[in-house]
């Protein structure tokens, strides 16, 4: 099971080592995990997708909640939640033909284009994981040179 | 941060304000060994109340404020230098954390400036302790330090208790800043207590009352939190057998009629036998450890689970509980006890059940093979029980005579017993004996250990006769890493590999070289007359007493299978 937990915790130095290194003790899997600073500066939110059953991730859930450095912890509901995830891809061109097929794929999956070179161009993607997955598959064609994604980040939808 | 604004600021170092801090907790004694970065704080020493207990080596430090935590229930405090001072604190800090010992762990670090230079004596304790502590503080100014320490007790000693680490880079402690010594503090992501559901409560007496076969089975949570008159008096109401987990051995009189004893690995043939025909149990702070169930699948499918616990977290992590009541288990119980008077309910002690273990417990009694030796180690414990006076505390080292403990010492007065069961830290009994004694300094303190493991801190043995801590050293001497050779004769066909300690040292000698009573007892009259002048002495005594090695513990539940397919005595 795919799972999105939304962590509140104390900003300070050393939470994200023990939040990354409960899991690991735990023998529980990172799947991605994102973190910011949220608009109060003394928290930050730790967003972390995780492969469980149901048992594991109840198991995650009440042993993050015993992290004293942790203020809230949400299992969230795929279905009442907004997440998304940015991905930068480098693709290799090998025409000018390629070039306006990835522009075209970039347009249909809401991405931005950038530094377009003559042998390389940069999609910029926010989206589901999914989402992404799908545009990786459909660009794998082309040759990907690089990838770099930030994991999901997200928030429950209000009333929810 | 609510901060208490009456106080008046006075300005200090950092050490002073750690130990300043500490006495308003109410510290007495710290366990502990000087080096290079711990110095400023040991320079306060030379001008506080406070007690320093030298040690010989820091792991032992750690034991001896763990021993101290467990028995008087506020956090012990040792204190270790940085770098190796504070890596050989990490075993007992660990040991602590694996049986929720109330604990506060000092260690110097070097300068602020120096972190993470690779600095001499340099060592990421925090980094490496993380896993094994409740909580760590490093406070990087001298003005973070009283908060650090008031919030460091409050963690260590509320809820599930457990070692808290405070690491001073020694900067921190030579600094002088206005110190303010909070009252009131507020830890927003700490919940150390639950309010008990009462209709959970309610529901579990039901659902014992409906049960054919209910038991009782009272883990280390129990004596943790005091609840023994609460346990008496609900088995005793409702008519229960109680076991125990090893670590909440003597949460129950166990020369009570409903006592069956520890079940587990090496627990009680007649409480292994009953749990596994119970349907119904009140499991009591326990965490359903490996040692303890044995298979958990065969453990929770045949039985009803209620689970009281403090720690959200350990329900639903091993076992499936059926019902769960999330709180301080004592807390729990007296509401148990409460409803129980309400509606009057009061069992018999002639249900079919009840019969059915009364009569498997005397047939246990009758029947279990004991060594046939004079020097058997169920007649040196039974010996030992006879002439101990039912206040004393016993600490255990870890190996044979831990589970020969278990079996034939029997702890009449509830919370007087203490062993390193989670961890399983060979070398934790002597110095936590000798906490427990500066804890308890009015009764006698006994560890029981085994050559193997009192080979690993003995030298505590300074401490003890130095300090003047006279406790006992009551050493069952096979000369043998005794639990290891009994796997090796039974799952590894007799290859005894790394086993053999040779005789050495003689323990009587070493004894004597540190001034302390050294008596060899090889007969049950020798052994008496060595119980007898230990009890008497003014200082530590080491009795040391040659066993057969070839003795097995038995039962024995071998590792993954279930609690009803045990290996007796043949």
């Amino acid at each position: 099971m795919w799972s999105i937990i939304s962590i509140l915790v104390e900003n300070k130095p050393g939470v994200l080592f023990k939040v990354t290194h409960l899991f690991r003790s735990r023998n529980f899997n990172i799947d991605s995990i994102s973190v910011g600073i949220t608009d109060n500066p003394d928290y930050s939110r730790m967003t972390i997708t995780t492969l469980g059953d149901k048992k594991q991730v109840e198991q995650i859930v009440k042993q993050l909640d015993k992290m004293i450095d942790s203020v809230e912890v949400k299992h969230l509901d795929e279905q009442k939640t907004i997440f998304r995830e940015l991905c930068i891809f480098k693709i290799k061109l090998s025409s000018t033909n390629d070039s306006m097929e990835v522009n075209k794929l970039a347009n249909a999956y809401g991405g931005n284009v950038h530094d377009v070179k003559k042998d390389s161009i940069m999609v910029e993607l926010t989206s589901t994981p999914e989402q992404i997955q799908a545009f990786e598959e459909l660009v794998k064609p082309f040759g990907i040179i690089d990838i770099a994604r930030t994991g999901v980040t997200a928030l429950q939808r209000s009333g929810d | 941060m609510e901060e208490n604004l009456i106080n008046n600021m006075e300005t200090m170092t950092g050490a002073k304000a750690l130990m300043t801090a500490m006495e308003k907790e109410g510290v007495k004694e710290v366990f502990g060994l000087p080096g290079g970065s711990n110095l400023p704080m040991y320079d306060e020493f030379s001008r506080c109340d406070i007690r320093h207990i030298l040690v010989r080596h820091e792991q032992s430090a750690s034991h001896m404020a763990d021993g101290f935590g467990r028995v008087s229930r506020k956090p012990g405090v040792c204190f270790a230098t940085s770098g190796p001072g504070a890596t050989n604190i990490l075993t007992g800090i660990a040991t602590a954390q694996a049986d929720s010992s109330p604990m506060i762990a000092v260690t110097g670090q070097v300068p602020v400036a120096m972190i993470g230079r690779d600095a001499f004596q340099e060592s990421d304790i925090i980094g490496m302790a993380n896993p094994v502590v409740k909580y760590a503080f490093q406070p990087r100014s001298a003005e973070e330090v009283p908060e650090a320490v008031r919030k460091g007790f409050y963690i260590a000693e509320t809820g599930r208790p457990g070692p808290v680490l405070i690491d001073v880079p020694k900067d921190v402690q030579q600094n002088e800043a206005p110190m303010n010594f909070p009252d009131e503090f507020k830890i927003q992501g700490y919940h150390p207590w639950y309010d008990p559901d009462i209709v959970a409560v309610e529901k579990a007496i039901d659902m014992l009352l409906n049960s054919e076969k209910p038991i009782i089975l009272a883990g280390g949570g129990t004596i943790i939190s005091s609840a023994f008159a609460e346990l008496q008096s609900i088995a005793e109401t409702l008519m229960l057998p109680v076991v125990t987990t090893f670590k909440g051995k003597g949460a129950f009189p166990e020369n009570h009629p409903l006592s069956l004893g520890p079940i587990g690995m090496h627990g009680h043939a007649e409480a292994n036998k009953m749990m596994a025909e119970a349907d119904c149990v009140l499991a009591i702070g326990t965490r359903f450890s490996d040692r303890s169930v044995g298979t958990f699948e065969a453990f929770e499918k045949r039985l009803k689970i209620i689970h009281m616990d403090v720690d959200p977290a350990e329900i639903g992590k091993n076992q499936t509980a059926s019902l769960a009541v999330v709180g301080d288990v004592r807390t729990s119980l007296r509401i148990m006890v409460k409803l129980l008077l309400q509606r009057a309910i009061k069992k018999t002690d002639d249900s079919l059940w009840l019969k059915h273990v009364k009569e498997t417990k005397e047939y246990w009694k009758e029947n279990l093979k004991l060594h046939p030796g004079e020097m058997g180690a169920a007649k040196i414990l039974r010996k030992l029980r006879e002439l101990l006076p039912r206040e004393s505390i016993v600490t255990t080292e870890v190996g044979q005579h831990q589970m020969w403990a278990s079996l034939f010492y029997d702890v009449i007065q509830p919370g007087t017993f203490f062993s390193s069961t989670g961890l399983g830290t060979m070398g934790w009994g002597f110095p936590a004996s000798i906490g427990a004694k500066v804890a308890r300094p009015d009764v006698p303190v006994v560890d029981i250990a085994g050559d193997g493991s009192f080979s690993m801190t003995e030298n505590s043995l300074a401490t003890a006769v130095l300090e003047d801590i006279p406790v006992i050293a009551f050493v069952l001497n096979n000369s043998t890493l005794g639990m290891v050779a009994q796997w090796q004769r039974t799952f590894y066909d007799r290859r005894m590999v790394g086993v053999d300690q040779g005789g050495c040292p003689d323990y009587v000698k070493l004894a004597e070289s540190y001034g302390a009573q050294g008596i060899r007892a090889q007969s049950m009259d020798e052994l008496d007359k060595a119980i007898k002048s230990a009890l008497s002495s003014d200082v530590a005594t080491v009795i040391d007493i040659p066993i057969d090695p070839e003795e097995d513990v038995l039962p024995f539940v071998a590792p993954g299978t279930s609690l009803s397919d045990m290996i007796l005595p043949s």
